[in-house]
């Protein structure tokens, strides 16, 4: 049907998440029939970025630079740091502009099922990171699941000699839910670290 | 095929992009897997963390498929102990063990209900830092275990001395027949016998954290010797490190 490298092209484009064949053979011939505006463009970034872009050796970003650039900014506070279990929880704390200090991306959560254990993680550079003179809080910023929640237990238990407060993310009402809306668990949390108005 | 019973979210496991496979214990068809369609979702994420209590219906073509759960959110156990790591590690290991030993699809009502009842007590325990009351869930998680035990075909005998019948000061236990041995029977082969605590035969007896620690060994020199062995799989790691914190 089509040429070897066509096929190669869909073959490899049906691997990104949301597409499957039949889309990666209509991105193939979207990509073919706007090779210079798109196509070449698209090719010299993809390797450009592949050359350039790698895992920041402080805290686990992904950057051009080592440090990357969260790392080097004189203008964020080095006394809190975030730990995150990617670099997409990252990048939705940097959108939502709440967060100036520095983070850690520790790569996953622990998980019995899919046999991830603390030595998968990235913890030996943020107990390291904790014990800086300088880091005055780790914030925890895990999901509120059980394997989030088992990681963050866990760290805290290990980080247990270091000089720092460890806080975390709060749990309960997301801003615009509706209670009728919201699980019960969500609730009784919610309801557990109520504060006075 | 379709069925409808409640169930325990044991596991839920990615499938695909926005699928997961699904582990519940439910009272009338055992250990049951499904399909849960857009159970990645952040929406359904919530709905399927390990110990939340649903309503299942479960459809297939025919029964030997895999097929497809449709399931409605009944109680979420898993919320109340997210705080207390002590707590979260006690329900991991109950649900990891139900999920690593039982055989799909045997009914189990007996195991349901029991570990229905230790999710309760789970959750209505007090949290970290009230050092003697935590000790009630574990004292049930020990005997929880027992009746686990006793479910996988490996009950213990606990009403009687092996040797001498009596019901007098047992203390210890056979590792070979899982039988009670009372005190004076099994005085000269001590090195060989398990301890047996006395709150596993006197539902009245407060335990200590020793007795907690022989309870824990008792099940555990059962499930992994006559169980886990047997399968030629690993106890789970989850039971480990909620024994590790128990012993901190």
């Amino acid at each position: 049907m089509s040429s070897p490298e066509i096929e190669r092209l869909i073959g490899l484009l049906a691997k990104l998440p949301g597409l499957g064949p039949r889309s990666a053979r209509r991105a193939a011939l979207y990509l073919l029939k706007r090779r210079e505006s798109v196509m070449t463009p698209l090719a010299r970034v993809l390797n450009d970025t592949a050359d350039a872009v790698g895992i920041c050796g402080t805290c686990g970003n992904l950057d051009a630079n080592d440090p990357c650039g969260i790392c080097a900014d004189p203008q964020r506070l080095g006394s809190q740091i975030c730990v995150v279990e990617g670099v997409a929880d990252l990048w939705a704390l940097e959108r939502a502009g709440a967060f100036a200090g520095r983070y850690h991306v520790i790569g996953g959560v622990l998980s019995a099922l899919d046999g991830v254990g603390p030595e998968d993680l990235n913890m030996t550079g943020l107990a390291a990171r904790a014990n800086e003179p300088e880091v005055e809080e780790i914030i925890l910023a895990l999901s509120a699941t059980v394997d989030g929640q088992t990681t963050a237990h866990y760290i805290t238990e290990r980080l247990d000699g270091a000089d720092v407060s460890i806080t975390r993310l709060a749990h309960g009402v997301p801003v615009g839910g509706e209670l009728d809306y919201l699980d019960d668990g969500t609730i009784a949390v919610a309801l557990k670290a109520r504060r006075p108005v | 095929m379709e069925w409808r019973d409640q169930g325990l979210v044991l596991s839920a496991r990615k499938h695909g992009e926005t699928a997961a496979i699904v582990s519940l214990l439910t009272p009338r068809q055992g250990r049951h897997l499904g399909l849960v369609r857009g159970g990645q979702s952040r929406r359904r994420q919530g709905l399927l963390q390990p110990g939340n209590l649903v309503d299942a219906v479960w459809r297939a073509r025919l029964e030997e498929h895999l097929g497809s759960f449709t399931l409605e959110a009944i109680h979420g156990f898993s919320a109340g102990v997210l705080d207390d790591p002590l707590r979260l590690k006690g329900l991991t290991a109950a649900l990891a063990l139900l999920d690593a030993g039982l055989a799909e699809r045997e009914a189990h009502e007996g195991i349901f209900h029991e570990t229905l009842g230790l999710l309760r007590a789970l959750e209505a325990a007090p949290g970290a830092g009230a050092e003697d009351g935590t000790r009630g869930w574990i004292a049930a998680h020990v005997r929880w275990e027992l009746k686990l035990l006793d479910c996988l075909g490996f009950g213990l005998d606990l009403s009687a001395c092996a040797a001498t019948g009596t019901t007098e000061e047992l203390v210890y236990v056979s590792p070979r027949s899982g039988r009670a041995v009372s005190r004076d029977a099994g005085a000269p082969y001590r090195e060989k016998l398990l301890a047996l605590p006395g709150f596993l035969i006197d539902p009245g007896a407060a335990p200590s954290r020793i007795d907690i620690a022989a309870g824990l060994a008792l099940t555990g020199y059962f499930l992994q010797g006559h169980h886990f062995a047997g399968t030629g799989r690993a106890m789970p790691a989850a039971r480990n490190r909620f024994i590790d914190a128990l012993g901190k």
